[in-house]
């Protein structure tokens, strides 16, 4: 029979068994199509799910940590409050403010919500199992989230509100400076792999890639959480402030595309820290369980964002430039440096890196990241002088003009 | 280059999440730096000065309680100690206790949502501090029902006295509430007092020197914080505070987080207090033989105040001899503080503003009155 899958689509698991289905019923080039159709029907229904799942989770985590209780109605363990939610916004009342940019308005959630479920296309959830396998994923992925901030400054924009367009500039600025950290990052990983493909990445995972560039990981994750307005880069909808930044104006349908857009747009990190540097699918368990490591992985960094977010006050956004450039750029700088001249020395004539290769880049990588966080620390922190805080307390007898 | 900018516009409020009720600010922005600050309050007016002139001097007791509605007690203690003082009375030695205890537990309640809002407005989502604050504060509203019925709008002290004798009850739950409440507040000074973000955030941001603040006749935490020793229960004690022993933390830079900082060693100092009433009080009458229709002289006149969690909080009456009194002119603390907010905000940022509004803690039922 001619009607076969080629290459890693033939390996693909997924697309195997879909493609089995559909041969059955239609010819062989729709069938193939129809195939890889439906995997993407599959793959966002599943972010989706997954992110009004998030919410729910996010809920319950905060009151956990907020000494409450949350979400506890509806279902077990109110589980059934994210449809609740989405009944609700589903049928409240549609406004367009006065005076909007009517057109942008209605298409800025539509281009906060693209990206976010583009980036999944590329993400493997299994060994061979991806909707593709993008020889550039890492610059897709890199190219692709940064569509959202433009979403972000249309919603901004086109709200014809105040406080929106403040929201917005301060959202794009961050977007724009954190951007440069992120991807030099990045960079270090693609540097000791040789590929910029995810599948090959977590191949190369030998050792997790968080013992082997555990700077690189630091600065992805809080450049990541600043790319996705999370405390405590939260300025571009600071609710203290600007009430909800650039989606102030945005109610019903709107609102939950955005909220959604958010939710994906941090499982979608969750799960590239989870391939990138956390293994991936590898683990204790056999490889068919793979999936199941992975879905913990992420579960752990969706944990670590939430305690984040539930701890941490806000910094001023002259506070979170400067972090970012005086920071996150130096210590990207001094990790990119570093891993690019390890991999120069160990790898020699060979073509890849050995399991103890990475061991010494582990080792040294840790030595330098302690030494830059501290040093960095010492140099860019505000300063605080001790003279400064002589606050004390007086007793209240000696206060007294009776006595 | 030269690009033509001018000013953003602002209005803060009246409906807005951090401006503490209805108050409304006008802020002129360059940027995110702010140009020109005008507030602009009378939202929540009730006339509660000219309602008083209408009612007998037992029912005003009630509409004290709706002037700061955090913190009912002190707007109580205050209005009481002027009818004492305008009829030359003295409440008995129990009744006094009893009223610096209650006032103290108000005032931890009353600065628990004041760092605790003071934390929401530097970005903790959801408030998490806010929410350990509400936890300690929900039990003295407890303990407050317990007292008299109420937990906001207490009316607990009367001309004279307190409302009611304490039950078993109440003491039972204080003591367990002096038990538990330091370590509850050490978890939220664990969080909060060192934490790095809040510092950079706080510290020598609208910072207000001694000279500005007095000129301003600021009063309370936001004095104490610009280094200014003045505590009128220190200096001028009246019900137990002669009697009970305390610490007054005063502050050296008058910025945010030396306002903050003072709030919350001012919740340690009144547990002090607390425990010391809890030990000195003794039984007996809680409240004066008054006439159930008070009357004043004919042209008396009295000024009481004391030291509310926001300040200053005076009464100022002045009698007719009838029933009612012919003028009750407040003091409010919120108010006043108010007025520095011009040298305290201009030239910082917009999310500096937010929080130096929180660290003054004005409550607009008091602003507007």
């Amino acid at each position: 029979m001619s009607c076969q899958l080629q290459g890693f689509y033939q390996t693909n698991f997924i697309y195997r068994s879909l493609h089995d289905i559909m041969s059955g019923l239609f010819p062989c080039n729709l069938s193939i199509i129809l195939a890889g159709l439906m995997f993407a029907f599959l793959l966002v229904n599943i972010l989706l799910a997954s992110t009004a799942i998030m919410t729910w989770g996010e809920r319950r985590l905060l009151g956990r940590f907020q000494t409450r209780i949350g979400p506890n109605r509806w279902g077990p363990f109110g589980l059934l409050q994210p449809i609740a939610d989405l009944v609700k916004l589903l049928f409240k009342e549609n406004l367009i403010p006065t005076g909007a940019d009517k057109f942008l308005f209605i298409i800025a959630p539509i281009i906060i919500m693209v990206p976010v479920i583009m980036v999944m296309g590329v993400i493997p959830l299994a060994p061979g199992v991806a909707m593709t396998n993008l020889n550039v994923g890492i610059l897709y992925i890199l190219a692709i989230t940064s569509v959202s901030s433009l979403g972000i400054f249309i919603a901004g924009w086109a709200s014809n509100n105040r406080f929106a367009i403040f929201g917005a500039v301060r959202g794009v600025a961050v977007l724009i400076s954190y951007e440069v950290p992120v991807v030099i990052s990045l960079l270090g990983i693609v540097v000791v792999t040789g590929s910029m493909s995810l599948l090959d990445i977590v191949e190369a995972q030998a050792l997790p890639f968080i013992m082997v560039q555990p700077m690189a990981l630091l600065v992805f994750f809080i450049g990541s959480s600043a790319e996705m307005n999370r405390t405590p880069f939260d300025i571009a909808e600071a609710e203290s402030e600007i009430i909800a930044g650039y989606h102030i104006e945005f109610s019903g349908i709107k609102f939950a595309v955005i909220q959604a857009a958010e939710y994906g747009a941090m499982i979608v990190t969750s799960i590239i820290i989870a391939v990138v540097f956390l293994g991936g699918w590898s683990g204790p368990l056999p490889l068919t369980l793979g999936w199941l490591w992975l879905i913990m992985k992420v579960l752990v960094v969706i944990f670590v964002f939430t305690w984040v977010r539930a701890t941490f006050p806000r910094l001023r956004i002259d506070q979170i430039m400067a972090f970012c450039w005086k920071g996150l750029l130096p210590m990207s700088l001094i990790n990119l440096f570093a891993v690019v001249i390890e991999t120069f020395i160990l790898k020699g004539s060979g073509n890849s890196l050995s399991l103890i290769d990475l061991w010494i880049m582990c080792v040294i990588n840790t030595i330098i990241a302690v030494i830059t966080v501290i040093v960095l620390n010492k140099l860019v922190s505000t300063k605080i002088d001790p003279a400064m805080s002589k606050s004390q307390l007086f007793s209240s007898r000696k206060l007294s003009v009776r006595n | 280059m030269n690009i033509k900018t001018e000013p953003m516009t602002i209005n803060i409020g009246p409906q807005h999440p951090s401006t503490h009720g209805v108050f409304r600010i006008r802020v002129s922005f360059d940027g995110e730096d702010i140009v020109e600050v005008e507030p602009i309050f009378g939202y929540l007016h009730r006339g509660t000065e000219k309602l008083a002139e209408e009612r007998n001097y037992v029912q005003i007791v009630t509409l004290t309680d709706r002037l700061d509605y955090t913190a009912s007690m002190t707007n109580n203690q205050a209005y009481c100690l002027a009818v004492e003082k305008l009829l030359g009375v003295e409440a008995p030695i129990r009744a006094k206790y009893l009223r610096t205890l209650t006032a103290e537990l108000q005032r931890i309640a009353s600065h628990l949502i004041a760092v605790g809002f003071f934390l929401q407005e530097l970005g903790t989502f959801g408030g998490t501090p806010l929410m350990y604050a509400f936890r300690s504060r929900e039990r003295i509203l407890d303990m407050f029902e317990m007292l008299c019925g109420a937990r906001i709008t207490l009316s607990y002290m009367r001309p004279g006295g307190v409302f009611w004798d304490t039950s078993s009850e109440f003491w039972e739950a204080l003591d367990s509430f002096l038990e538990d409440f330091p370590d509850e507040l050490s978890e939220m000074e664990d969080l909060l007092l060192n934490n790095e973000i809040l510092m950079v955030r706080t510290k020598n941001v609208s910072p207000l020197t001694a000279e500005k603040a007095i000129n301003s006749s600021l009063s309370g935490p936001v004095l104490r914080a610009s280094g200014v020793k003045m505590d009128l229960r220190a200096i001028d004690p009246y019900d137990a505070y002669n009697l009970v022993e305390f610490d007054v933390p005063v502050g050296a830079n008058g910025d945010n987080y030396d306002r903050f900082w003072v709030r919350m060693q001012e919740v340690r100092q009144s547990l002090r207090i607390i425990t010391q009433c809890k030990d000195q009080i003794e039984p007996g009458p809680y409240r004066l033989e008054l006439p159930k229709v008070i009357r004043a002289e004919d042209g008396a006149e009295a000024y009481a105040t004391v030291e509310a969690p926001k300040g200053e909080l005076g009464f100022y009456l002045v009698s007719d001899g009838s029933i009612s009194p012919y003028r009750m002119k407040i003091r409010s603390p919120s108010l006043i503080n108010l007025s520095a907010i011009n040298q305290m905000l201009v030239g910082w940022k917009l999310a500096d503003m937010i929080v130096t509004l929180g660290s003054i803690d004005i409550n607009m039922g008091e602003v507007d009155r």
